[in-house]
């Protein structure tokens, strides 16, 4: 007998013969028996807690490092007592509230995630999450093309390589076009020739910011470039505290917002779950893909909160629904409403301080140390040091430092950049040293 | 206290019941539920200008986020009372069909939690987590009679999205454009769906009269143009595809390819693996069949398995044996590519492998056996006032219908009444071909006592609904909110509170 399965054979005997069954054997007769597995499966033998939790501590491996690594995933300061909250079992042995009336916390939940998203990326609407933030910018794009009737994107060279990838597996049936814009030398996208690429014809524009680089892209001018016309601008991102300080989609007259929403309390997790993030305005709301919670009022009147606005979705118009998302990332949005309440308004404008500053700081330092990008940046940066960035990570990692992200052959930075990344968790004595060492090798 | 909180107005008045105002409701000015480290001059470099110097002013934000304003105390109060008013699968029975609601092993929630694991940076090298995955992915191939498998699908139908693009690559790299997916009329929504993205006319076949699809009926919707056909199997009555090897025939001597889509696949465990019954390739539900959270919404996992001649279409990268270790594969020139960034729902995949490991092959069978042994006895100890759909021993779930309901009681209004008795309703109205389907999935996890309990509810409710029916037609009673007005909310959508 095993722990999480209560039947004893006393509790077995009795269910069969309220059944009319002899034996479990019995139960199995519509699978007809060739089809039957007449041996044990392959798997490992059965181990104990203690045993178990011995081999699990010995993959997981020691505590992480001090972390510069950024490029989709960030190291941040996540408070204590969003974990404990997590761990209330009311919460995350729960599924998708379909019975609104014994699921009011998770849908109030979700409502305030709507809210704070939408606020934070200064958008209309925010829906109840994606599954990350490269599937939110490919859903965006389907989106854009649903509402324009039009198949043609055109998409900044900033964008993460592996939400380019995704955005090309996700549209390769559908027609789409991806046409490029690339970035000029300071690491930021052409505006002027992003401008020439953009047409009557185009279905959405695709940036992000701040870009793989870690350069902020100026895109107040791209909501201008596209103002007018058919086109939606889909702003993606990576690092949505970057909002903190810098211009969100919103003001920059984006018509979606679609990016990744890790670093809002949620563990690096070797990349997964994450959280994608996808907002849009008021007038395009019935196109969007995902599931929304409203406001509406219980039969005494009282307020409550249900699942809204379904028959967009896959369970009621099945092929003709806005995506197949059904089960999304609930548990890390809660995490992310958990987050955005503790840090707060004014935390918000510190960690997006603090990320500014430290990245600063080491800027400054390492442009002693080999050739910075030169376009303003928000927490990370690629740089090209003088030495073979492989020898430079290496050095780093013998120290106990994970030192960026490698971003070989990625333009226009090539074969020997990193993308360093600074955030609130890294003190000024890890920044020194991380200086230091580079200087050393 | 000037704010106003609606109709209870006085927190902590009503017990354990009253109104938990919305955290915008309870930001007071000035509080903080953080602790920051100080920025300070420290980052100053003296000859190279100051680095807090301002964003240039056309990068700039130029209104803050609005987010509230709360201590941590306030915080962790707010988010404890809206647990109070969730039911998960720790508060009881939660037979919700088709989504296999079983207990999560908490051993799983530790270990996803180990600082080696939540810490790691998805970009620094990480020999455990490789093994853990490749592990992961051999494990479950031979669970389900596999030759390979991918663990990047974030959930089911992430997984069927990527099963349908592996399909069409298959067939794109034999040079045959094959237009068609042909769907059981009992498939979930998401199948449809799925097969739309990938640009595939959908059409239905209909089930016959027991409740399974035919061969005959297979074999006369069954053309070149079809790619594919996607089975659930068990399907979503609950009964096994019994003629599933003689469909796998007709659907591949017709060059086309036989999916599952692998949401029931907790009746199967140890007793039958779909590879062996002609399945090409499968999605699995690791927050179904293998004891992974729902997270009152996700995040799940969704890793699809396939045989030998779909494995070169895989999404990259893949996760490969190498001698006595692992590696990332990134050279797949015949992949599909990437369906999402990293490498897959890591934390899911971290439980998912301690549940497999610590039931062993004896344990994972006994999962399904008990599973199956519950449903059969809700069935057994119900169909009597419920009318079940097809009158034949029953998978890992049961559907039962309204019809014999007194005085029109409908199936909501049973739910909604359900829910009067301390449980959460099954799935409802789905499959659509069922007249009012009541869908129940007990799990293994649950033991007779609690089925008892279960039992008496719906047979209390069965008479309540022939002498006091307005009880049930007005419930839920005793939940915290009643009945949810969901037809308001979709009138005028109200999606975000005020500034």
């Amino acid at each position: 007998m095993n722990r999480y399965i209560p039947h004893t054979p006393d509790d077995v005997s009795r269910l069969l013969a309220a059944i009319g069954a002899k034996s479990v054997e019995d139960l199995f007769a519509s699978v007809p028996a060739p089809l039957r597995l007449a041996r044990e499966l392959d798997v490992p033998a059965p181990l104990d807690e203690t045993a178990l939790l011995k081999q699990l501590g010995a993959l997981a491996g020691p505590a992480p490092r001090v972390c510069f690594g950024g490029g989709g995933a960030y190291w941040h300061y996540i408070p204590a007592a969003i974990d404990h909250l997590l761990r209330r079992s009311e919460i995350y042995t729960a599924y998708t509230p379909y019975q609104p009336e014994i699921a009011q916390g998770t849908l109030q939940t979700i409502f305030e995630f709507q809210t704070m998203i939408a606020r934070l990326l200064a958008m209309e609407v925010a829906n109840a999450s994606m599954y990350d933030g490269a599937t939110a910018v490919a859903e965006a794009a389907l989106m854009a093309a649903r509402l324009t009737k039009k198949n043609k994107f055109v998409v900044s060279a900033g964008l993460h390589p592996q939400y380019l990838a995704t955005l090309r597996t996700y549209t390769k049936w559908t027609g789409a076009v991806l046409t490029p814009a690339p970035l000029a030398a300071d690491g930021r996208t052409d505006i002027a020739l992003l401008a020439e690429l953009v047409d009557g014809e185009t279905a959405g524009v695709i940036v992000q910011s701040p870009n793989y680089l870690g350069a902020l892209e100026d895109t107040r001018r791209v909501g201008e470039i596209v103002k007018g016309k058919p086109a939606r601008f889909i702003h993606a991102f990576t690092e949505p505290l970057a909002f903190g300080a810098i211009v969100p989609p919103g003001e920059a007259g984006a018509h979606i917002a679609a990016g990744e929403g890790q670093s809002l309390g949620i563990p690096l997790s070797f990349g997964g779950p994450g959280l994608g993030l996808f907002a849009v305005t008021q007038k395009d709301m019935r196109a969007m893909p995902g599931r929304l919670v409203g406001e509406t009022v219980d039969a005494e009147g009282k307020r409550a909160f249900c699942l809204t606005l379904s028959t967009r979705e896959q369970h009621i118009r099945r092929e003709k629904a806005t995506s197949n998302i059904c089960t999304n990332h609930g548990l890390m949005a809660t995490a992310a409403t958990m987050y955005m309440a503790l840090i707060g308004r004014e935390g918000l404008r510190r960690v997006a301080e603090l990320n500014r500053t430290k990245a600063e700081y080491l800027k400054s330092k390492l442009a002693a140390c080999g050739e910075v990008l030169p376009a303003p940046t928000f927490n990370e940066f690629g740089w090209t040091p003088k030495r073979p960035a492989a020898r430079v990570l290496a050095a780093l990692a013998d120290a106990g430092i994970f030192g960026g992200v490698a971003l070989a052959g990625f333009a226009p930075i090539v074969d020997n950049a990193i993308l360093t990344c600074v955030t609130e968790m890294v003190t000024r004595e890890e920044i020194d040293r991380y200086v230091e060492i580079v200087r050393s090798v | 206290m000037s704010k106003s909180y609606g109709p209870c107005d006085v927190p902590g008045a009503r017990g354990i019941a009253l109104c938990e105002p919305t955290l915008f409701e309870r930001s007071t000015p000035g509080r903080m539920g953080c602790s920051l480290p100080e920025s300070g001059s420290g980052f100053r470099v003296p000859g190279s200008g100051d680095p807090q110097s301002a964003l240039p002013p056309e990068l700039r934000r130029t209104s803050p986020a609005g987010w509230p304003e709360l201590s941590e105390v306030e915080v962790v109060r707010h988010f404890v009372r809206l647990s109070q008013y969730n039911y998960g699968v720790d508060s009881g029975l939660y037979p919700l069909g088709s989504c296999t609601m079983k207990y999560n092993p908490k051993l799983g929630e530790d270990a996803a939690r180990l600082p080696g694991f939540g810490g790691a940076h998805p970009a620094a090298p990480h020999a455990g987590l490789l093994r853990l995955i490749g592990e992961l992915s051999r494990d479950l191939a031979e669970i389900a009679g596999m030759d390979a498998v991918t663990c990047q699908p974030a959930a089911g139908a992430h997984g069927e999205l990527t099963g349908m693009l592996l399909v069409r690559a298959y067939h794109e790299a034999r040079g045959d454009n094959r237009t068609t997916v042909l769907i059981p009329d009992t498939a979930h929504g998401t199948n449809p769906a799925s097969a739309a993205i990938c640009n595939y006319q959908v059409r239905a076949i209909a089930s016959g009269p027991d409740g399974i699809l035919t061969p005959e009926a297979v074999a006369a919707a069954m053309d070149e143009s079809v790619a594919a056909i996607m089975i659930t199997n068990p399907n979503t009555l609950g009964l096994f595809e019994t003629h599933i090897e003689q469909i796998a025939k007709i659907v591949h001597d017709k060059g086309a390819l036989l999916y599952m889509d692998g949401a029931n696949l907790n009746a199967l465990l140890g007793v039958a693996r779909p590879g062996d019954f002609g399945v090409d390739l499968l999605h699995f539900n690791l927050h179904k069949t293998f004891a992974t959270p729902h997270g009152g919404g996700g995040p799940g996992s969704g890793p699809v398995g396939v045989k030998k001649h779909l494995a070169p279409f895989l999404p990259a990268p893949l996760v490969v044996a190498d001698g006595a270790g692992w590696r990332l594969d990134e050279d797949r020139p015949q992949s599909i590519g990437r369906v999402r960034s990293w490498f897959g729902n890591v934390g899911m995949l971290v439980r998912a492998w301690t549940f497999i490991r610590e039931l062993g092959p004896a344990g994972l069978r006994q999962a399904s056996e008990m599973a199956v042994l519950n449903a059969n006895y809700l069935r057994a100890r119900l169909q009597d006032l419920y009318a079940v759909a097809y009158d034949r021993p029953c998978m890992h779930e049961i559907v039962f219908s309204d019809k014999n309901l007194p005085n029109g009681v409908t199936t909501m209004e049973l739910a909604k009444r359900l829910i009067d008795y301390g449980f959460h309703p099954p799935t409802v109205y789905f499959p659509l071909v069922v007249h009012g389907a009541i869908m129940v999935e007990p799990t293994e996890s649950f033991e007779p006592e609690a089925l008892e309990g279960f039992i008496a509810a719906m047979r209390a409710i069965y008479a309540e609904a022939a002498d006091n029916p307005d009880l049930v037609k007005h419930a839920p009673h005793n939940s915290f909110v009643k009945k949810v007005d969901e037809v308001a909310a979709a009138r005028k959508p109200r999606l975000t509170a005020d500034m």
